[in-house]
This record gives C-alpha cells, sequence and structure tokens, in this order.
C-alpha cells in the first residue's frame, strides 16, 4: 500500500491495466459498470435455473422431481436472487456506465467507494448460494421472510443469510451515495436539473429510495438476529412484541424496493422510446414529476401488501386509496410514453421492440395491481397466483425486458459492435411469447383459487399449469440465446457509429464508440 | 471559473481488501453465532481476523485520502463529494435508528394494548387472558414462561428520585458535548488551533465519560434490576434502541478522536481546510439528536 501519489497529465492516453488485476483493483465507472451488468447476467441465469425447478416441479400435480423441503429453499432462492442478485446490480451497472457519461463527468464522485460496492456482492451471493450446501440446508421461509418462519422455524442457515443481507445492503447503501453524489456534484456547467437525461433523474430518485429503505432491511434482519440468538421479542406476542410488526418494517422496505426495482426501467424507455420515434420525448417535466410523486407516495403503502393480516378498518382504508393514488403518475408516463409514439415516424429495432411490450406488459401488471389494492379484491386474491402473475408482469417484462432493452440499446456504445438484429429480434419474439404463455395463465388459475408457494396442487389447475412450465422453459432457453447474442457482439460484429441510433440524443452518443476509457476529463458543452 | 482536474485514482487496491476482509467478517460472525452453544467452537477466530482486516484496511485508506489532500489532489469539486457523501451517510444512520424506533412506537401504540385487550384488534387478548397492557412493560404477556420478568425498568423515576437517574446524567453528558465540539469548530474557524484542540479534547473525553455511565447503566440493568434482553419487549427496544446508539457513540467518538490526533501530533486541519473534522463532528451531533430522542420516547414518555 504505497502512498506514491504521481499527478496524471496523460489521462486520455490511459488503458485500462491488463489481467485479472484490472477487474479487482479498477476504479473506472465504465469497467465497475461491465462488472456489475456481467455479475447480473450470472445471478439472472442461477436464479432462472431456480425458476426451472419451480416449474418443471408444478408442471404436474403431485411430487415427481424435488423434495417440498428443497422445493421451498429454491422458491426462497429464486426470489432474493432474482431481486438483489439480478435486477438491482443490473441498474447500477447501466447507472455506472451512463451516468458520468450522461451528465459530462470524467467518473463516479467517489470512485474506490464504487469498487467496493460492486467486490462485495460477489461474496455476499456466494454466501447466499452456499448456504444450500450447510445442514438444515437454505433459507426455505419465502423471499419475504416473515417472521416466525424466518426465526423461530428457520433452518440455521439463517444467520448466514442474515449477514448477507447486511453486506448486500451496505453494498446498495454506498452505491446510493456515489449515484447521488455524482449527479449533485459531477454534472457538466450548463447540464440544469431540468435538463438531465430521465435514466439520470430515474436514478436520483432511485438511489435516494435505496438510502432511505435498505438501512430499515437492515433493522429487520438485525431484530430477527436478535430474536433468533440473543432472547429479544420483537416478533414474538409472548414477549409483547407482534409477528405482524416484522411485516410492517418489512414492507416499509419492501413496497419503496419494488419502486426501486421499476425507476431505472422508466427512465430507460423513455430514452428508447424517444430514439426510435424520432420525436421528443412527450412531457418531459411530467414525467420528472411523476417519478418523484411515485417515490413520495411508495412510502406511505407498504401494508397493502398485507391486507389480510388483520389491521384496524382505518389503516386498510387509508392504504388502499394511498395505493390507488400511484395509479395517477404511473398512468401519465403510459400516457407520456404513448404520445411520443404518436405520429412519430417509428422503426422497430429490437430495443424499441422491447420497450413497446414493456409499456404494454407493464401496464397489465400494472392494472393487476389496482386489483390488488381494492381491499375486498384483495381478501380473494391474497397468497393465490394472482398475485404472483402481477408482480411477474411488472418484474420480467417491465424491469428485465428493460434491462435486455438497455443493454440493446447501448451495446453498440459499449462494446464499438452493432449487435445481429435478426437474433435480436428472434430474441424478442422469444421472450414475448414465452413470458405471456408463463404468467397470463396464471392470472386465471390464481382467480379460480390456486394458492401460491405451494409445490403441489388440485387436480383443477393442471392444464394452465402445464401450459405455464411450458412457457417458463421458453422463455428460459431464450435467454441462452440472449447470452449468446451478447458475447457475439462483443467478439464482433458491424463497427457502430458514434451516434449508433438515427434518432438518439444525449452525450453519451457524443463520443466515440465503444467510448473511450476515459471520457470528459474536461466538461463537455451543454447546450 | 477555471476547471480543476477531478482526482480519479488509477486504482485501488483498498476497496478489494475491505470486501475480502468483510467477507471473512461475516463468516466469522455467522459461525460464531451458529455455535453460540458449543464452547469448542473456533469461529470466534475467523471473526476476529476479518475485523482486525477490515478496520486495518480502513486505517489505511483513509491514511491514503489524507495524504492526496495533504498533497493537493483534492479540489472544491472533490471536497464538495465528501460533503454530499457524509450527509447522505449521515441520512442512511437515520433510517437505520428509524427502523428501531418504528418498533417501538408500533409495539407501543398498537402491539401491547391490542393485547392486554384494548382497541379494534383487542381480540388478540384471548391469547393471555391475564395480562394488562402497560408500558414499560415488565410482566410479559405469557408471564414470564417463555421470557424473564424484570424487577423494575430504566424510565423516569419521578422528580424525587431524579439525582439517582443515570440517563439524566448522560443527557447533560451528550448535550453538552455536542456544545464543546461546537466550541472547537468556532476555534477553528478563527484560526484558533489551540481553543480547537483543547475544545476536542474536551469532547473526546466527555465521549468517554458517556460510554462510562451507558456500562454502567447497563451493569445496574442486568445485576439489579433483572432487566436483560430476555425481558420481554421492554428490554429489547431498550437494549436495542441505547446499544446501537451507544455503538454509534463509541464510532463518533473514535472519529473526533482521530481528528484529535491528526490535529495534535499531525498538525492538520486550518481555518480554510478542515472538512475531515466537520464530517466527524456532523456525525457527533447526529448522535446527540439521537440521543434527545431515545431519551424522549424511550426513557421518559
Amino acid at each position: 500500500m504505497s502512498s506514491v501519489i504521481e499527478s496524471h497529465h496523460d489521462d486520455h492516453h490511459h488503458g485500462p491495466a491488463k489481467g485479472l488485476m484490472r477487474w479487482l483493483l479498477t476504479t473506472n465507472h465504465k469497467d465497475i459498470g461491465t462488472l456489475y451488468l456481467w455479475f447480473s447476467f450470472a445471478m439472472f441465469l442461477i436464479g432462472g435455473a431456480m425458476a426451472m425447478v419451480i416449474r418443471a416441479e408444478l408442471f404436474q400435480p403431485g411430487m415427481q422431481i424435488v423434495q417440498p423441503e428443497f422445493y421451498n429453499q429454491m422458491l426462497t432462492l429464486h426470489g432474493l436472487i432474482m431481486v438483489f442478485g439480478a435486477v438491482m446490480p443490473a441498474f447500477v451497472g447501466l447507472a455506472n456506465w451512463l451516468i458520468p457519461m450522461m451528465v459530462g463527468a470524467p467518473d463516479m464522485a467517489l470512485p474506490r467507494l464504487n469498487n467496493l460496492s460492486f467486490w462485495l456482492l460477489p461474496f455476499a451471493f456466494g454466501i447466499l448460494l452456499s448456504s444450500l450446501f450447510m445442514e438444515g440446508g437454505a433459507p426455505n421461509f419465502g423471499w419475504t421472510f416473515y417472521a416466525p418462519l424466518s426465526t423461530t422455524y428457520a433452518p440455521p442457515s439463517v444467520t448466514f443469510f442474515i449477514f448477507s443481507v447486511h453486506i448486500m445492503g451496505a453494498s446498495s447503501i454506498m452505491g446510493s451515495i456515489n449515484v447521488i453524489v455524482t449527479i449533485m456534484n459531477m454534472r457538466a456547467p450548463g447540464m440544469d436539473l431540468m435538463k438531465m437525461p430521465l435514466f439520470v433523474w430515474s436514478w436520483l430518485i432511485t438511489a435516494y429510495l435505496l438510502i432511505a429503505v435498505m438501512p430499515v432491511l437492515a433493522g429487520a434482519v438485525t431484530m430477527m438476529l436478535m430474536d433468533i440468538h440473543f432472547g429479544t421479542s420483537f416478533f414474538n406476542a409472548a414477549g409483547g412484541g407482534d409477528p405482524v410488526l416484522f411485516q410492517h418494517i418489512f414492507w416499509f422496505f419492501g413496497h419503496p424496493e419494488v419502486y426501486i426495482m421499476i425507476l431505472p426501467a422508466f427512465g430507460i424507455i423513455s430514452h428508447i422510446i424517444e430514439t426510435f420515434a424520432r420525436k421528443q420525448l412527450f412531457g418531459y417535466e411530467s414525467m420528472v414529476w411523476a417519478m418523484l410523486s411515485i417515490a413520495i407516495l411508495s412510502f406511505v403503502v407498504w401494508a397493502h401488501h398485507m391486507f389480510t393480516v388483520g389491521m384496524p378498518l382505518a389503516a386498510e382504508l387509508f392504504f388502499m386509496w394511498a395505493t390507488m393514488l400511484i395509479a395517477v403518475p404511473t398512468g401519465v408516463k403510459v400516457f407520456n410514453w404513448v404520445a411520443t409514439m404518436f405520429k412519430g415516424s417509428i422503426s422497430f429495432e429490437t430495443p424499441m421492440l422491447f420497450a413497446i411490450a414493456f409499456v404494454v406488459l407493464f401496464t397489465i401488471g400494472g392494472f393487476s395491481g389496482l386489483m390488488l389494492s381494492i381491499v375486498p379484491a384483495d381478501f380473494q386474491y391474497h397468497d393465490t397466483y394472482f398475485v404472483v402473475a402481477h408482480f411477474h408482469y411488472v418484474l420480467v417484462p417491465g424491469s428485465i425486458f428493460s434491462i435486455m432493452a438497455a443493454v440493446y440499446y447501448w451495446i453498440p456504445k459499449w462494446t464499438g459492435n452493432m449487435y445481429d438484429e435478426r437474433m435480436g429480434r428472434l430474441h424478442f419474439w422469444l421472450s414475448f411469447v414465452g413470458v405471456n404463455v408463463t404468467f397470463f395463465p396464471q392470472h386465471w388459475i390464481g382467480l379460480a383459487g390456486m394458492p401460491r408457494r405451494y409445490p403441489d396442487y388440485a387436480l383443477q389447475f393442471a392444464d394452465w399449469n402445464m401450459v405455464s412450465t411450458a412457457g417458463a422453459f421458453l422463455f428460459g432457453a431464450s435467454q441462452i440465446l440472449f447470452l449468446f447474442i451478447v458475447l457475439k457482439t462483443v467478439l464482433g460484429g458491424k463497427k457502430a457509429t458514434p451516434q449508433v441510433w438515427e434518432g438518439a440524443r444525449g452525450l453519451e452518443w457524443s463520443v466515440e464508440s465503444p467510448a473511450p476509457y476515459h471520457t470528459f476529463s474536461t466538461p463537455p458543452k451543454v447546450k | 471559473m477555471e476547471y480543476q482536474k477531478y482526482y480519479v485514482p488509477e486504482s485501488s487496491k483498498f476497496p478489494i481488501f475491505a470486501a475480502i476482509s468483510l467477507f471473512i467478517l461475516i463468516i466469522g460472525a455467522s459461525s460464531t453465532i451458529n455455535s453460540l452453544d458449543n464452547p469448542e467452537s473456533n469461529a470466534s477466530l475467523i471473526l476476529y481476523t476479518g475485523l482486525a482486516c477490515f478496520l486495518a484496511t480502513l486505517f489505511f485508506w483513509f491514511r491514503q485520502v489524507v495524504k492526496e489532500n495533504n498533497a493537493g489532489l483534492e479540489s472544491t469539486q472533490l471536497s464538495q463529494s465528501f460533503v454530499y457523501g457524509m450527509a447522505w451517510f449521515i441520512f442512511s444512520e437515520v433510517m437505520f435508528f428509524a427502523a428501531f424506533f418504528g418498533a417501538l412506537f408500533y409495539v407501543r401504540t398498537f402491539a401491547v394494548p391490542w393485547l392486554g385487550g384494548e382497541g379494534e384488534k383487542g381480540l388478540a387478548n384471548i391469547l393471555w387472558q391475564d395480562f394488562e397492557a402497560t408500558w414499560p412493560l415488565i410482566n410479559t404477556p405469557d408471564g414470564g414462561k417463555a421470557f424473564v420478568i424484570a424487577a423494575k425498568s430504566m424510565s423516569f423515576p419521578g422528580w424525587e428520585n431524579i439525582s439517582h437517574w443515570l440517563p439524566i446524567y448522560n443527557t447533560i453528558v451528550l448535550l453538552s458535548s455536542s456544545v464543546t465540539v461546537h466550541f472547537a469548530h468556532l476555534g477553528l474557524k478563527k484560526g484558533n488551533k489551540k481553543t480547537f484542540n483543547a475544545w476536542l479534547a474536551i469532547t473526546v473525553l466527555l465521549a468517554l465519560i458517556f460510554v462510562g455511565l451507558q456500562a454502567l447503566e447497563y451493569y445496574e440493568a442486568y445485576a439489579h434490576f433483572g432487566l436483560t434482553l430476555n425481558s420481554g419487549i421492554y428490554g429489547s427496544t431498550f437494549f436495542m434502541l441505547t446499544g446501537f446508539h451507544g455503538f454509534h457513540v463509541m464510532l463518533g467518538g473514535l472519529m473526533l478522536a482521530v481528528m484529535l490526533i491528526r490535529s495534535v501530533f499531525y498538525g492538520h486541519f486550518n481555518e480554510h481546510k478542515h472538512f475531515g473534522f466537520e464530517a466527524a463532528s456532523w456525525y457527533w451531533h447526529f448522535v446527540d439528536v439521537v440521543w434527545v430522542m431515545l431519551f424522549l420516547f424511550v426513557y421518559i414518555l
């Protein structure tokens, strides 16, 4: 750890270091962005494989492939890995790659902290996954880890789970501090707040949400730890605590968390629709205000996840109406996207296909969310496959489609190569069909009364479960194609121009493709 | 405005060392906690190894940043990044405490009265029908079967006994330390390093006194009141809130002590450049505000 400090006059000519050390020691926002994105892809495939285990077991009624105990572990790890390992790191990776370039900054504001934020993740997930091989198995209480399932009845590996959640939270908080500081402090002169690209805006709001709620999650798992090992009674009524308290704390974190997983998507989709409709985005300012409203409302709706738990009537009514209110700013966004496309000269490259699918399918997920927000109706839907269908519609063709759209949209900027358009479109159509075949029938079997989280089900649900499993394997297989397309693009392909897309606007398109290792060492002029 | 170059280190060993040490640390912590009832377990060795590596990494990392600053690599913009960074870090700490205060408010307003049969969900009383809701909750709902009933709580004992009540001294000590650290800041802004060092030293001393008093309070609770982590929800919230606060006092006191050492032995800080100290003092004021909330909601009300 030498303390030699050199001055750097030749940043522009510096390439990255070679070999493994480049990735371990890097402070470069593009390297760290790449690390995040590959990590997220790996987690997506692992979490996806677990989903395949779940769907394979549900292909037919009765127990065929796995034991119920193992099924529960798959269910839990699938949720945790997809939320904390796949979706969130993918958005952080995009933030790393794009925000400094979009605001005209030389790098992230705190480059070393940035490296730490990433490198904590592989260790945290290494520990989480290793719990599969521990005595008593991996966590088996669902990704929401409700007490007392996660306290009194938890396997011993829950301690490792708790500490790995702490580390994931620390990583998220540090990453978010970095994003906020970069946006507040590193914008090029002339880049006013209301001139910022919407992806940057969406991340400013997301980072604020993350810093506000990740510590609350840390508090929740700490209380679990104390209840399990040190005799406290936060979630135990015998000592005056309350298991419902756990749900309140968890969802105070959990509801902003679901917006953390969709707000950056809103930013991405706005850029892509604008580019391929070849029109300026309709209603930029209302987009910003809508995202801010959604973020603020996200703090006062958490208990709509627990309508059936036994809350006072006034609370049920308050949380119902507050939840419905969110439909207003969300509707503003959907209408703005549609209005942007209206009379545009649209072309349908892969990113645009994913973006349009996002608008339609995310809206379906939004509407089923509205149905769930109605208290008396929720008593019927609660803990059925209808809920599973709802949140998979907002997360898979919502968050994950937006991530795929972003990869296709910006990969020419990252690699300097165009992806294979025909294969990209094939990937889109396979995913689009797969996702709908998987999740649309789940609305029906849910409304018909099939409960979620069970490895077995009654015979009348057999047909649509079979269809759903077929769709899931189609969707899963098409992601292997996605991996292939990405690798092919990294290795070669048609050279990309700096602007890449005819309608693309913004600072990141003003630099060469691939973007130089260091961009904007002196700030660009912003018009 | 002339453009100053933003310093970005080419690469750094510190973060990966920090990540690896945290990895060792949490494996050690989990294994230690999982083998608490096994006296032959050596898991705590892993824990201490990880902790030592982590602290060492932080030491060298911060030392490097201080060196870079003194070498003139910092710019106004970079300093501003540290200012924002610290402010948002403190916000995250506020939210961590919010979780525990939220738990306290929830059990006091809803869970305990419901268990006692009051309010809209008073049906919960069928679980333990003899239970009467009180706060501080000394008699646990199950009548001390699963949890231990304490003899006494830490709450305000009435004006006549106030001179024997430790928290009042804690409050005086901590509130004064916020004032003394402010005096240190004022001295520094005038360029008077002697005043700065003196007031800062007094602040660190007050921090030590506070931690000592807190330790005494815990000793009293465990040895004389029978009030422990096992005393039901009152003990749980009391020890977790004051415990995490005490831990943050130690952290803040350590930060201030480091600043004192930097100032006295290395001559760091002058009237223009002293954000390291300012960050530590912000943290100190934050710890103080948390105490005021604790004093109100844990001890008095």
